[in-house]
């Protein structure tokens, strides 16, 4: 099983997808920390549906995808996250409309030009073997300066997330803040994905921070370790598909699904302990 | 020396005038409370001096004073059920429209004795969500404290607090005036705590029926009828 490990190593497309997928899933479990707060959990979902509309428009106009589908995922986001503040129509509402009216637009325009085809089902359920040099430039550049950003504005993020009133009051850049957050995590969401799938791309942003939040009490603990549950599910998920050869988005999220038992049961044993003294 | 003047203000909700024509202002060392019925319009008129609530017509300025040397106590905040917080990094919070990129030392010492001075010390390391709603507005009181530098801004502040504490709230918010010269804008329906405290009353009903020293106040009409409840 060890030589398989290694074996994987071998093949450049491997290592660009586990590079690629590493730095992705981290990134996306840290800007998930304040966006599952939020209430805009299902935003990578809906994100992932305008995506897939851009890339049918993408498919319609012949040129590459990603050109066209990251301006539009930005601009979609940057509306979802400022529509909140003063809308009568709530987040979770907002998201559904838009996912689904881009959905149809996609399915629409997909159906008059080729009928599905082997790229469509590939932005579904991901293809992080089918990844290249350009996606991987892409992946870890975004990644890299979601992080930073992050790391850099914790502070206004942290004071946002909790009382965006009083942020706002005490003379922080609120509205500036929150679109670089929409932008960020756009990007994030359109490279990830490629790569687990636009019905995927949810569970990798709410399940690190609800497992490890559920175990940890500090904003600060639960960034940095939902940050580290992502990466080892990641790596198994990643590793498991080839010995198993399932698709390695799904197991993945399998890995996930298991870290979020295990940490309920933690929990409830945390606090059966406490009753009992 | 003015902090704040409101002229002509107009803030409109729904097209309904919630704030109108209003005028008044805050000074260096005053220590204001706003009184008025509920749907008066008081929140709305902290909420607008705060940039929280767009105004319709008038002017607000900030003279000698600049936004983040400004505190506020929130009436009530929606807390989010998930929100993973400890009562530290909330009042930590307070700092974050003064600090660079990262909090200093001496802010992480000034919370720990702002937290000290309100007897919070030994809850510091406790999820927020799992506190009282009493003790949550003390928290945020402690946050408030840590913003403050000129003026500090309450919105019923006492609601959630027992009665022994409310005592204790308003000898540390006298002391914060007097000592460290902090301006005080409090909006309430204690009357009692108004005549004990207050330096000024602002009385509003939409448009201002009073304002002016404590002492005026308690001789006027609107007074009257107030007390009288």
């Amino acid at each position: 099983m060890f030589n398989e490990i290694l074996n994987v190593f071998k093949y450049p497309f491997l290592q660009r997808a586990f590079i690629a997928g590493l730095f992705i899933c981290v990134c996306v479990a840290i800007l998930g920390v304040s966006l599952v707060v939020k209430r805009f959990s299902m935003i990578g979902d809906g994100l992932s549906h305008v995506g897939f509309s851009a890339f049918s428009i993408a498919c319609v106009l012949n040129c590459a995808p990603f050109f066209v589908s990251i301006p539009i995922v930005v601009l979609a986001a940057v509306f979802l996250l400022l529509l909140s503040e003063n809308s009568k129509i709530k987040a979770d509402s907002a998201i559904a409309l838009i996912s689904n009216s881009c959905l149809a637009i996609g399915v629409v325009l997909i159906s008059i030009t080729n009928g599905i085809n082997k790229d469509v089902l590939n932005y579904m359920f991901g293809s992080i073997l089918a990844l290249n040099n350009l996606d991987l430039i892409l992946a870890v550049t975004f990644s890299f300066v979601a992080i930073i950003v992050f790391i850099f504005s914790y502070n206004k993020i942290f004071s946002i997330t909790f009382d965006e009133d009083f942020t706002k009051a005490v003379g922080v850049r609120v509205k500036l803040s929150k679109i670089v957050m929409a932008i960020l995590t756009a990007l994030i969401i359109v490279v990830g994905m490629k790569f687990v799938g636009a019905l995927l791309i949810s569970s990798l942003i709410v399940f690190p921070v609800i497992s490890v939040s559920m175990i940890f009490k500090s904003f600060k603990s639960v960034v940095i370790f939902s940050a580290i549950d992502s990466a080892i599910c990641f790596v198994l998920g990643f590793f498991s598909s080839f010995i198993f050869s399932i698709p390695t988005g799904a197991m993945i999220v399998i890995f996930n699904l298991v870290v979020f038992v295990i940490c309920y049961f933690v929990s409830l044993f945390k606090k059966l302990k406490i009753t009992l003294g | 020396m003015n902090l704040i003047s409101c002229k002509n203000l107009t803030v409109n909700y729904d097209k309904e005038a919630a704030v109108e024509n209003l005028s008044f202002s805050v000074s260096f060392k005053d220590y204001i409370f706003i009184l008025g019925e509920n749907g008066s319009g008081k929140s709305t008129l902290l909420k607008t001096i705060l940039n929280l609530k767009k105004k319709s017509k008038g002017e607000i300025f900030f003279e000698n004073l600049k936004r983040n040397e400004i505190g506020y106590l929130p009436q009530r905040i929606t807390l989010k059920k998930d929100f993973p917080s400890t009562v530290f990094e909330i009042v930590l919070s307070g700092f974050v429209s003064c600090c660079s990129l990262f909090y200093s030392k001496k802010q992480k010492l000034k919370v720990l004795q702002i937290l000290k001075s309100l007897k919070l010390e030994n809850i510091k390391n406790v999820s927020f969500k799992e506190l009282s709603k009493g003790q949550q507005q003390k928290v945020l009181l402690a946050r408030a404290l840590c913003a403050t530098k000129k003026v500090l801004f309450l919105d019923e502040p006492c609601a959630n607090l027992d009665p022994v504490f409310t005592k204790e709230f308003y000898s540390l918010i006298k002391k914060l005036n007097e000592e460290k010269n902090v301006a005080i804008v409090m909006v309430s329906h204690d009357i009692e705590a108004a005549i004990l405290n207050a330096k000024k009353i602002l009385h509003i009903k939409k448009k201002v029926l009073f304002f002016g020293e404590i002492q005026d106040y308690l001789k006027s009409e609107f007074a009257k009828v107030f007390l009288r409840k």
